[in-house]
């Protein structure tokens, strides 16, 4: 455990803070210095901010105010954006601004999820930027009173052959995986992509999913006028300082200063923490918890005294600390890990203290509800600021970006996707393809998580989406985590559309019912129309697949300013989504399971290699119009392979993604370890354009002979095109396209190319 | 039969350890035992199980065989007493002395985590009785730190004894002579670093695990027996 300063240490601490204090600059050369604006607070804000107070804010203040109103705390560039997702249904209990949403899962069960970016601390720090993003998003679901079952990831990087590109998947993943295996909650699932696009700017999504009793679900509220405030966790340091700020803007040159404003993860910690808190919240005390995520002990208190309505007096003197003569201003603004905010009444101290004193946690009272809205700061007896709640959490200006249609994309329409001088070796472009990282095993990343803890993983990461287990019942959850960043910017509203079409399909390709959505906005600078554009198409994609198919939002974040010397990276908006898997029977993957078996072809394929992996791997470029989903096809597709599935008809089912029909035949062969023998009739389309085209709405079945029949008349009630391709068997890959041969390539060549593509590059 | 499965600040596969001895191990009551407790008696069998106990700082399971509960482990050890050590367990168990030998860093110096084939090369042991002699079977690994040393003789010794109970078909981490998991000589007291309580249904990709648990029910009746009569 982190060393806490002794009782005399806090005294000499005080007074050294004190001292500290008097060093910091006064309310006035505040404003004259303009030293808000190095807190990322406009000359508009600050005048905002001195109209709330009455006076001008003193250094606390002013960091208090710069982190509340920061992107990161207040979405101030987004909401309005935000507010066009649809967020409720049938079966969310809660949705966004709580920790995490909600879902029902039946039987008085619930899921609860949500994915979190820790974007930038990553690209100076991977290690521990990663690390403390599966920290902090784990916090956000047990503080919600639900169990973590399961860790995803979503991570995008610039091209491998780069050697500080290799540093950052390297540490990353090591990161990710420090935490995770520590902590016993297993990571399953997640996607990883590599693109020029990302680097210098890496994205680190990471997303927690928990199980919950509809009882036992809990919210960040201080109410109870006099209700005592308790801190809980390690003690605070000067770690993570203005993290939410850094968060907020671009990474440059001068980054790499900001590395203190990187926190340090302790998972041992965090599962102390964890248990502490899981034990403390079933005992039923509980009025209000909240984690110390972005902005720490500032965010936290500020958001639960707000969702009550309520006033927060915090007596600074009593938070632990690990460092000597911290002052209010760092204390506030600190975000070191592991720590949690929670309010129970004065007279059941008791219990929470023997609970935390079992699992040698500290936990100390810092503070009480107030009736006064206003959070009011205390130190060594004195009054050190006075701020109105409703300020700080719900005066942020909000902010209607202009936007603009990029030149980029309207010069992108003229160019004609299938005008590239024909692929005649279509094997060795498959071979190509199937090395190119993006597509390639992820074994190498996945191997160095702790999948299988706790017991209860039915599909491990490498299918279309993980599904785990839920002990004492038939039933399961499926997840996973989709976007295309090449689809997203070759048209951001196909693209945020695809997202949440293909994350659907993953969910029923394994089996299971979609539930909902979390979302993470990973963009550019918002100041830039462009960008804003992009942000804008993307929600509206997002929102309409949404709807379509009755998958709401119930929570997310929004990571912006992501940018390299070249400008923003693709607009990635990262779709994690949970399904229902009603009974593990239906629990189906994507390898190929026995011989004899026919293989299917749902969808139809048209002539679409705008943002492919194809057009990227074997012309070099990123260029057109990405493919079009058709969000009724979508749904029916949906519909007509849940049903099969459910009826025990299907042996395995495999979503076209990259690298079309070959990749998705091939990745169904190497993942059952058998082969296949197809010939697909394919009417007005050149063979590499119909191999590697990656249309949507399209779904690889393979099923048993006698259940051929009953699946095609499924397909039929539902609308859905389906092409009897060829049968399981084998040690080959063979697909003929229109009766000419196209593919045949042994399995273990195409397995060995597929398999040893990131090992080799990251030797 | 009464099964402790200990628990140490940072355990993580305690509970998948409860689970595995309750589906697995019939009539068997399990509880789970904090690492203060001092007292270990009237418990048959004592799972130390896997995880990150005290964060692994220092070294694995260097902390942890200082808890309280180690001294009742090695009274109850020399007693008799069946102890199982998986993963994070069988670390503190040779760190603790009770099994010889230490476990280092993975060769590669990653994390592993995947399904393992395990040759059975001892079967005539309290926990190896229902697999056939050197018959294989797949069982998960997840460890960091899972490559098993000891110098010649204590492997001179280990042979002569056959206290090498598992060795991998395929070995992930270095470790010597391909060891996964021993025993000490009185046969009572066994760490592996593979996982069979990740390994008991078909829906988790294999049961091979059950047959330990099975033969240490039918070793502790079998002792049970002897005692009655």
């Amino acid at each position: 455990m982190q060393p806490t300063l002794t009782k005399n240490e806090t005294t000499s601490s005080l007074e050294q803070g004190k001292a500290n204090m008097l060093k910091e600059p006064t309310p006035q050369q505040i404003a004259d210095g303009r030293i808000y604006a190095t807190m990322g607070v406009t000359d508009a804000e600050y005048a905002h901010i001195c109209e709330l107070l009455g006076r001008k804010p003193n250094y606390t203040e002013i960091g208090v105010f710069s982190v509340m109103w920061s992107e990161h705390c207040a979405y101030k560039n987004s909401k309005p954006l935000l507010k066009r997702f649809p967020v409720t249904g049938d079966r969310v209990l809660v949705g966004p601004g709580e920790g995490a949403g909600i879902v029902d899962i039946g039987d008085g069960q619930a899921v609860c999820f949500k994915i979190e970016s820790h974007n930038h601390p990553s690209a100076i720090e991977p290690f521990q930027g990663a690390a403390t993003g599966v920290g902090g998003i784990i916090r956000d679901i047990f503080s919600m009173g639900a169990r973590p079952v399961a860790l995803l990831n979503s991570l995008r990087f610039g091209q491998l052959t780069d050697e500080r590109v290799r540093y950052l998947f390297e540490h990353v993943v090591s990161g990710i995986a420090g935490y995770g295996n520590c902590i016993g909650i297993p990571t399953v699932g997640g996607e990883v992509m590599f693109d020029s696009s990302y680097e210098g700017n890496p994205l680190v999504n990471a997303m927690c999913v928990g199980l919950i009793d509809h009882k036992d679900i809990q919210r960040g509220v201080a109410s109870g006028i006099g209700n005592p405030v308790y801190y809980v966790g390690p003690p605070t340091g000067r770690d993570g300082i203005h993290g939410a700020t850094f968060a907020s803007e671009e990474l440059t040159e001068e980054s790499e200063a900001k590395r203190p404003a990187v926190q340090v993860g302790d998972p041992f910690m965090e599962k102390l923490v964890m248990e502490s808190c899981l034990e403390l919240i079933q005992s039923g005390i509980v009025i209000g918890i909240q984690d110390m995520g972005a902005a720490g002990l500032t965010c936290s208190s500020a958001e639960m005294a707000s969702k009550a309505g309520n006033g927060l007096e915090l007596h600074l003197d009593e938070v632990p600390q690990r460092e000597r003569g911290m002052t209010p201003y760092e204390m506030m603004l600190s975000e070191s890990q592991e720590r949690m905010l929670f309010v129970i009444e004065e007279h059941n101290e008791a219990i929470a203290m023997e609970i935390f004193d079992r699992w040698g946690v500290i936990c100390r009272k810092v503070g009480r509800v107030t009736d006064d809205g206003r959070l009011r700061l205390t130190y060594g007896g004195e009054e050190v600021a006075d701020m109105p709640v409703r300020g700080l959490v719900d005066e942020c200006p909000v902010y209607e970006k202009p936007s603009q249609v990029p030149a980029y994309y309207t010069a992108n329409e003229a160019i004609d996707t299938t005008s590239y001088p024909e692929v005649v070796d279509v094997n060795e472009a498959l071979l190509k393809v199937l090395g190119s990282p993006t597509v390639a095993s992820k074994e190498w990343v996945y191997r160095q998580y702790d999948s299988m803890v706790r017991a209860s993983t039915a599909v491990a990461p490498g299918s279309d989406a993980a599904v785990v287990m839920v002990r004492g019942t038939r039933k399961a959850l499926a997840m996973t985590t989709d976007c295309n960043g090449r689809y997203a910017y070759l048209d951001p509203f196909m693209g945020g559309r695809i997202a949440v079409a293909e994350a659907a399909r993953n969910i029923v390709c394994s089996g299971a019912e979609p539930l909902a959505i979390t979302d993470n906005l990973n963009f550019g600078n918002p100041e830039k129309p462009e960008n804003f554009w992009q942000m804008e198409q993307a929600v509206d994609g997002m929102a309409e697949a949404c709807r379509h198919l009755s998958t709401p939002v119930i929570g997310g974040n929004v990571s912006l300013y992501n940018e390299n010397a070249k400008g923003a990276i693709y607009p990635t908006p990262v779709v994690g989504m949970v399904g229902l898997v009603h009974d593990v029977d239906h629990i189906t993957q994507q390898g190929f399971k026995q011989e004899g078996d026919i293989v299917l072809l749902l969808g139809t394929t048209q002539a679409e290699l705008g943002g492919s992996e194809f057009q990227t791997v074997i012309h070099g470029v990123t260029e057109g119009r990405p493919p079009v989903v058709n969000l009724d096809t979508e749904l029916n597709l949906q519909h007509a392979v849940l049903r099969v599935i459910q009826a025990g008809q299907v042996q395995s089912a495999h979503d076209l993604a990259e690298g079309g029909i070959a990749v998705a035949l091939t990745e169904s062969a190497i993942s059952g370890s058998i082969g296949v023998t197809a010939d697909w009739h394919i009417e007005g389309l050149r063979k590499d354009v119909a191999l590697f085209s990656e249309s949507q709405s399209r779904v690889l079945l393979s099923v048993r002979p006698q259940h051929v029949e009953a699946v095609l008349e499924s397909c039929a009630q539902y609308d859905v095109p389906v092409q009897r391709l060829g049968v399981v068997g084998g040690d080959r890959i063979q697909l003929r396209v229109n009766g000419e041969a196209a593919i045949d390539v042994a399995r273990i060549e195409a397995e060995r190319v597929w398999k040893d593509a990131i090992p080799c590059l990251m030797q | 039969m009464k099964v402790a499965v200990l628990v140490f600040p940072g355990s993580n596969c305690d509970w998948d350890c409860v689970h595995a001895a309750e589906e697995t191990l019939e009539g068997a009551t399990v509880e789970r035992v904090w690492h203060t407790t001092s007292d270990l008696t009237g418990y048959d069998l004592i799972i130390v199980p896997g995880g990150f106990s005290y964060g692994d700082y220092l070294r694995s399971g260097a902390i942890a065989r200082f808890a309280p509960v180690m001294s009742a482990v090695a009274k109850a050890a020399e007693d008799g007493v069946f102890v199982l050590g998986i993963c994070n367990g069988f670390q503190i168990l040779t760190e603790a002395g009770l099994l010889p030998g230490a476990l280092r860093r993975n060769a590669g110096l990653k994390f592993r985590c995947h399904y393992s084939n395990l040759r059975v090369t001892n079967n005539s042991t309290a926990f190896t009785s229902g697999y056939e002699a050197n018959e294989v079977i797949d069982i998960p690994i997840a460890h960091g730190e899972g490559n098993y040393y000891c110098d010649d003789e204590t492997l001179a010794q280990l042979k002569r004894n056959n206290q090498i109970v598992f060795t991998y078909e395929s070995n992930p981490n270095g470790s010597i002579e391909d060891i996964a998991g021993i025993m000490n000589t009185s046969g009572n007291v066994l760490g592996m670093m593979p996982h069979p309580e990740r390994a008991v249904s078909d829906l988790l990709g294999s049961k091979d695990g059950v047959r330990m648990f099975a033969s240490i029910m039918k070793a502790w009746r079998e002792r049970h027996a002897t005692n009655v009569n």
